[in-house]
């Protein structure tokens, strides 16, 4: 899968860091904890930079190659920061034969980003994604834990303003 | 002892649209009616018909409101409850009988009346998140009678003789799976649970997580005693916090009441399981790559032989079957192979599972014998294509199956004859799909998925596939010519029969099944220039039709390309002179046609 990488400057705390080690050890003699370990840290940073893959690689003693062949392979790991208010857009089959790519045409209009890009202000991202299972409400997007369904096109602007 | 139960959705769909603040506002207004004691509040898992959610049945009445909003909650509390009167503004149509002027029982209404539910059993009837409901429903007692009462051979046996087939694709028997893994003598064996359902439109594996988590726990306990396994793993997508949610829930008290742990029953039996996240990896439905993954690695699959019930997880024996398939595991126990067996077609015993959506109106979970015909499931059922539209094809299997053409409707569907027409059963999701779907943009769509999701490991997948989606773009295009058509069709072949894993050897599944009965859609995109379904943006021009035009020329703001200007031509009746758009220009965003309030712009 081809990810974009961020170019933004890292701006990870001490304290975050020690929140990652004390989970790593809490863990690290289970077989198989890397990818919980990931997920954790990407639940911590809120993306997965390359210098929290650093920190899990010098902690289990791994090399940081191995952390970053799978941040590369699994959808989930997200190498670029979200934007304060994330937009996911259902692709799945159900929502796409329903017209979710007219949904992802419209929010790429309004806000001038592509699926895997933000916004310059750090506002809106924009992803698509391989269905949440709500095919009931095709065409389903995602804003962070909002859910909207039933959807066209011309429903896209009201949705984006009141995230303003 | 209560006197009224409230059922209430808490499934993924229902969820979406607002059934926790449901759940909330009724509790509320019960307690204001002082009817706390008398009236319960359950939240459920999945009813199956999502497309009416949020749902809210009432027990003992069992009345059916669907499509409630938490405003509607007090009027139910202060009408049905409190006075008796149903609410009939939000009872679902197909439930009430009009000539004597009552209700109908769910059972009776066309989208629950052919259905047999074994799988989805307690899903929508149980709360998912108290195990005593679960037991009070023969939960669990499966376990106890094979842990007490049969050897690990007989639960095989057992297993064997009902005929179930595995239900996450393939169809492989799941007894013989669990056979070769009990004949191997090893240290440590497995017993892992694949519930990261990647097929897009596929929904069943969530509800049963959902809505009944403790079967798949029970079975997963009574697989570990019949293959001689005391560890398992489920890994379940991340995508699905809920069920993740409860089956957290539901392993934790498993565990309180002793029921996994050490010495189950006073048996001696140990057994425990795990939850691993699966991040995101449609490849990883395959079996060797799920435990690849599991391990904490790229989810690449890697060459059977050694099958993974010699060599599986960690290198130990270990058997991996879906969640549905579990699903089904108690009932038989409890209910004998021969009850299970009577059911579905000659070689595809039992029911299965549908997904049903797309273009159809009953779109949710739907639990059929084998056998039973896609012209009942979509029309019956479904109950048909909204807006009068014709039925064009049905998509099953996902990205490894096929399209089923109007003219096969009346086949039964089974392992087998959806293998013989093209497609396949797959995890089962079952996709809809009217007179306006082009049959080339969703092969393409298909293809652009397993370009995506293709792990990269074997040539044939990596490379073959984006060749392929290169074809059918040119094809989408209107820059193809017949030649291409033959390379498509070549490379189909080649990889089918070269590819590593399941992904790659599939992958050209719906462009050989769209081929083989749509075959005229691609010569209208590749000779004629045209889709005939109108969906494909490079095979059409967008136009204003002049005489509708009133000139207000919101369409030519909202061009990004400057394509739209305005013209001489004063329309009859119009005051301002009506708009054009450049062809040349124009990048066919669509985004006249959205700002148009007069619908004056039209594509074709």
């Amino acid at each position: 899968m081809l990810k974009k990488i961020s170019t933004l400057p890292f701006d990870g705390t001490p304290e975050q860091e020690a929140k990652l080690v004390e989970y790593i050890n809490g863990i690290r003699d289970q077989q198989g904890c890397l990818m919980p370990i990931m997920q954790e840290a990407q639940a911590i940073y809120g993306y997965l930079p390359l210098e929290a893959q650093q920190i899990i690689a010098r902690e289990l003693e791994i090399s940081v190659e191995e952390v970053y062949g799978i941040a590369t392979f699994y959808a989930q790991f997200a190498l670029t920061p979200k934007g304060k208010y994330n937009i996911s857009v259902c692709l799945g089959t159900a929502c796409y034969v329903k017209g979710a790519q007219a949904l992802v045409d419209r929010i790429t209009q309004v806000l001038g980003i592509a699926p895997d890009e933000c916004t310059a202000d750090g506002k809106f991202s924009l992803e698509a994604c391989r269905c949440i299972g709500a095919c009931g409400l095709a065409p389903v997007l995602t804003i962070n834990d909002d859910v909207y369904g039933r959807l066209t096109d011309k429903d896209i602007d009201d949705i984006l303003k009141k995230y303003e | 002892m209560y006197r009224s139960q409230v059922l209430i959705c808490g499934g993924t769909g229902c969820t979406s649209s607002s059934s926790e603040k449901i759940i909330n506002a009724m509790q509320v207004a019960i307690d204001n009616a002082g009817l706390n004691e008398e009236v319960k509040v359950v939240k459920t898992g999945c009813f199956g018909l999502c497309a009416l959610g949020p749902i809210v049945i009432v027990y003992p009445e069992g009345c059916f409101y669907s499509r409630v909003t938490p405003e509607d909650a007090e009027e139910i509390v202060n009408e049905h409850l409190l006075k008796g009167r149903i609410v009939k503004r939000l009872i679902y149509d197909e439930t009430i009988d009009n000539a004597n002027d009552t209700i109908k029982s769910l059972n009776e209404t066309p989208f629950y009346k052919s259905q047999k539910r074994i799988a989805l059993r307690n899903c929508g009837v149980i709360n998912p998140e108290n195990i005593d409901e679960y037991i009070a429903n023969d939960g669990y007692a499966a376990l106890g009678k094979a842990l007490t009462e049969m050897t690990p051979a007989e639960v095989i046996q057992t297993v064997l003789d009902s005929g179930l087939r595995g239900r996450g694709g393939a169809g492989f028997p799941t007894g013989l799976k669990w056979k070769f893994a009990a004949g191997n003598d090893a240290d440590q064996k497995y017993v892992c649970c694949n519930a990261d359902e990647g097929d897009p439109g596929a929904f069943m594996d969530r509800s049963i997580l959902e809505g009944d988590p403790h079967a798949l726990i029970e079975a997963m306990a009574i697989a570990g005693y019949a293959i001689g396994a005391n560890q398992g793993y489920i890994y379940v997508r991340a995508e699905y916090p809920i069920a993740v949610n409860r089956l957290k829930i539901a392993l934790k008290q498993a565990r309180e009441y002793g029921l996994l742990g050490k010495n189950i029953f006073d048996t001696g039996f140990d057994f425990d399981l795990d939850v691993r996240l699966g991040a995101g990896a449609f490849v990883c439905g395959e079996e060797t790559a799920l435990m690849t993954s599991i391990e904490g690695k790229r989810g690449e699959p890697r060459p059977r032989p050694p099958f993974p019930a010699v060599k599986g997880l960690f290198g130990k024996p270990t058997i991996l079957n879906n969640v549905e398939t579990y699903a089904n595991i108690a009932q038989i126990i409890l209910n004998g192979a021969e009850w299970f067996a009577s059911m579905g077609t000659e070689k595809s015993k039992g029911t299965k599972v549908f997904a049903l959506g797309g273009n159809i109106k009953h779109t949710g979970l739907v639990e059929v014998p084998m056998g039973t015909t896609l012209r009942q499931i979509v029309e019956e059922i479904g109950g048909g294509i909204p807006s009068g539209k014709k039925f064009k094809a049905a998509q099953t299997g996902g990205p490894s199956g096929g399209c089923i053409p109007a003219s096969l409707m009346d086949v039964e569907i089974d392992y087998d004859n959806l293998l013989a027409i093209g497609s396949m059963m797959g995890s089962g999701g079952l996709i809809v799909m009217d007179e306006d779907t082009c049959m080339v943009d969703i092969a393409k769509f298909f293809l652009e998925f397993t370009v995506d999701e293709s792990c990269g490991k074997c040539t044939p997948c990596r490379v073959g596939t984006r060749r392929m989606l290169e074809l059918l773009t040119k094809i989408t295009d209107g820059k193809a010519d017949m030649e291409d058509l033959e390379k498509l069709e070549a490379l189909c072949d080649y990889i089918k029969e070269n590819s590593l894993c399941g992904l790659g050897q599939t992958a050209p599944n719906p462009v050989i099944s769209t081929l083989r009965y749509f075959r005229d859609e691609y010569i209208a995109h590749i000779q004629d220039k045209k889709c005939p379904a109108g969906a494909c943006k490079n095979l059409l021009n967008f136009s204003v039709v002049k005489d509708s035009c009133f000139g207000c020329g919101m369409c030519a703001r909202s061009c990004p390309a400057d394509a739209i200007f305005v013209t001489d031509y004063v329309a009859p009746g119009k005051k301002k002179p009506a708009y054009e758009i450049d062809t040349a220009k124009c990048i066919k965003c669509g985004a006249c046609i959205g700002t148009c309030k007069f619908n004056a712009i039209i594509k074709k």
